[in-house]
């Protein structure tokens, strides 16, 4: 029973960082219908800027996290002006296959920069375990599932009763009918972008936290799943995302904890086909009508 | 296949040469003791990628030789060193074996890498010549005939070793074990790792398998902790080592950790050497080694050299040493040099090994492959340390 109560934190700690990863696929897709399939990439990037904050910079393990979420942020603007903008009108095909040309270019870019090896990075938590009564929960797992859910709070307080959240669901909704009430799309999308890649920073944080290593690979594997949670969930959809997320780490960890390790990922994709099959739409998903 | 038919027809030529050879004079099979000089092969890649094994290898085994003759060679005959660089390539050294037989050698020293050593193992076979590879660590290389041995481990012995050590050493009585399953060298220390537990004693109380490219081991750590074993055998490299160790922090593991060489160069990538503080592994050779006979090959190695000596280069002067020691065996039953007989002898000395050299005592089993100690390295502030020879 207790192990099963650990596995289940170990679940809701991978859980939360699919869940952050998760967001930034789902809020890209509700605003442009784009899946953003670079958001892992920005992930890796994220984890590199730890990396260099800490061994060559010598900043403090929260300035350096700060500054991931910085540069994921930028990046992920960038990104959007310079490959997404100019293709706006193009079929969304277009869009896809740019978004997978921008993922290699950043992951090879890293292989180029950083080298095929993983790079260390330092601990960013080194507290002792927490003891409550006889069981001892990991500060690392505490930290990222009370971090993860205090993004998510945000997000929702920003979508739901922020001016610009309005405009990111007016821009959502509608596109063409928001332009005409005055909404300024183009700074609204790049908004949207630049919130989810700054989820994307603190879920890299999130990550190192866990799993101390950079490799220019690393956001592809983390990437997919999340995307499976973002459709389980209902792409499109804030709950939805977190959802998925954590039902996608719960499964997992629950799928290595019965000793079949080797099908966890296969576990996860085979989720993403029933979801498919049964409900493309995920569990918190509305229909949407293909827009003319 | 044109090649090996080829050797055959060469080897059959020298074959009845050295017959002729031994119906007209008696003392004197072929070329090879009519000078006096015994002709032992070295074969190591000394150019291209494999280069840095080939050198060490070939520079050990040079120096052994080279004291050796020093001494006097074997019953007043020295020992003629014939040396081809295989480049490491297979069919490279195919060619170099064919050279050597021309060349009048009876028994060689490498080759280094396993596939080139295979190769070579198979042709050799053919004329039963004598050889020991000082390096080549795959259970197949072996497995082609008795003229075949090694003086390094083979991967899976570790396995066992770190089963007796954690047992008898460490007082462990229980042990749980996460692996690659994906992996062979994962997989062949676990399997040794079990079985040499069972007999010993030792309780593995869980096993755990991860997938090749996993980064998240909590699950399976968090079913290790729950059965809280007294040693965590970690046979994998060192990138995975470290992701493992804070994992297993995380997870309220409480175990002292075991693993293979692999474990090598683990202090370098883990994010707080604190995680692997306290653990074991074993390794073929340690320049630590306080052995009287490690610091004088470190003396000498260095004095002929001007560098340390790596594993490779221990694992070959070792080598050098088992076969020189045989040849004096086939040189007491005063054999021709060079004849079947001579060849025999040296492979039935060298099976019977049973003497101290620098990595450790040797002996070897039925499959060829040495039992010999392995240096056990301990992870004590932050640095690697040598424990012991076990």
């Amino acid at each position: 029973m207790m192990t099963f109560i650990y596995q289940l934190i170990n679940g809701l700690q991978v859980g939360s960082i699919y869940a952050l990863v998760a967001l930034g696929y789902s809020m890209v897709y509700g605003i442009i219908m784009l899946l953003n399939f670079a958001h892992g990439d920005v992930i890796m990037i994220g984890a590199y800027t730890i990396w260099i904050s800490i061994t060559a910079m010598g900043l403090h393990p929260v300035l350096a996290v700060l500054m991931a979420v910085v540069i994921c942020t930028l990046l992920g603007m960038f990104i959007e002006k310079v490959a997404y903008t100019p293709l706006r009108k193009s079929p969304r095909i277009s869009l896809l296959i740019t978004a997978i040309g921008v993922s290699m270019l950043l992951q090879n870019l890293a292989q180029i920069v950083f080298g095929a090896n993983a790079q260390t990075i330092p601990s960013i938590v080194t507290a002792p375990n927490i003891t409550v009564g006889s069981m001892q929960v990991s500060v690392t797992a505490v930290i990222t599932i009370v971090v993860s859910i205090l993004s998510m709070l945000g997000l929702t307080f920003l979508v739901q009763k922020t001016k610009m959240g309005k405009a990111m669901r007016a821009v959502s909704e509608d596109t063409e009918a928001a332009q005409l009430m005055g909404i300024h799309v183009n700074h609204t999308i790049s908004f949207t972008f630049a919130i989810g890649s700054a989820l994307a920073g603190i879920g890299a944080a999130l990550y190192c936290c866990a799993y101390p290593q950079a490799t220019p690979t690393m956001g592809s594997m983390l990437g997919l799943k999340a995307f499976v949670a973002a459709v389980l969930g209902g792409i499109g959809s804030i709950p939805g995302a977190m959802i998925g997320g954590f039902v996608i780490g719960i499964a997992e960890a629950l799928v290595k904890a019965a000793g079949l390790s080797v099908w966890a990922d296969g576990v996860v994709f085979a989720i993403l086909i029933v979801v498919l099959l049964f409900k493309p739409t995920g569990l918190l998903g509305r229909t949407m009508n293909e827009k003319v | 296949m044109k090649m090996r038919s080829f050797f055959k027809m060469a080897a059959a030529a020298v074959l009845s040469v050295s017959m002729l050879a031994g119906c007209s004079a008696p003392s004197e099979s072929n070329n090879n003791s009519s000078d006096g000089t015994i002709k032992v092969g070295i074969m190591a890649p000394l150019t291209g990628d494999n280069a840095q094994y080939g050198i060490a290898c070939r520079n050990g085994a040079k120096l052994y030789l080279d004291q050796y003759n020093e001494k006097g060679g074997v019953n007043g005959k020295k020992i003629e060193i014939v040396e081809y660089d295989e480049k490491g390539d297979a069919t490279e050294a195919v060619n170099a074996f064919n050279l050597m037989v021309k060349d009048g050698v009876t028994a060689i020293v490498g080759d280094v890498t396993t596939t080139p050593t295979i190769a070579v193992a198979i042709e050799a076979a053919d004329v039963n010549m004598p050889m020991i590879t000082p390096s080549a660590t795959a259970a197949e290389v072996t497995s082609y005939g008795n003229h075949m041995f090694r003086s390094c481990f083979i991967d899976p012995f570790q396995g066992s070793k770190m089963a007796s050590y954690s047992y008898e050493k460490l007082g462990a009585k229980t042990a749980a074990i996460i692996y690659d399953t994906g992996n062979d060298y994962s997989k062949g220390l676990t399997e040794a790792f079990t079985s040499t537990a069972k007999e010993l004693g030792l309780e593995v109380v869980a096993t755990e398998g991860y997938a090749k490219a996993d980064v998240d081991f909590k699950s399976q750590l968090t079913n290790i902790a729950a059965k809280n074993p007294d040693v965590l055998f970690c046979p994998d490299y060192y990138e995975r080592i470290a992701l493992i160790a804070q994992q297993a922090k995380d997870a309220g593991l409480n175990a002292t950790f075991v693993g293979g060489d692999g474990w090598d160069g683990v202090l370098d990538v883990v994010s707080d050497t604190a995680l692997v503080e306290g653990a074991y592994f074993c390794s073929g050779y340690s320049t630590d080694d306080t052995t009287p006979a490690v610091q004088q090959f470190l003396k000498d190695y260095q004095a002929a050299y001007n560098e340390m000596p790596n594993m490779f280069a221990a694992q070959a002067y070792d080598a050098a040493k088992i076969l020189a020691a045989a040849l004096e065996q086939a040189e007491s039953k005063g054999l021709a040099v060079g004849s079947d007989e001579y060849k025999s002898a040296i492979i039935e000395a060298m099976d019977a090994t049973d003497m101290d050299c620098v990595t450790g005592h040797i002996t070897f089993d039925e499959n060829n492959n040495p039992v010999k100690d392995a240096v056990i390295i301990k992870i004590t502030d932050g640095k690697y340390t040598f424990d012991s020879k076990f």
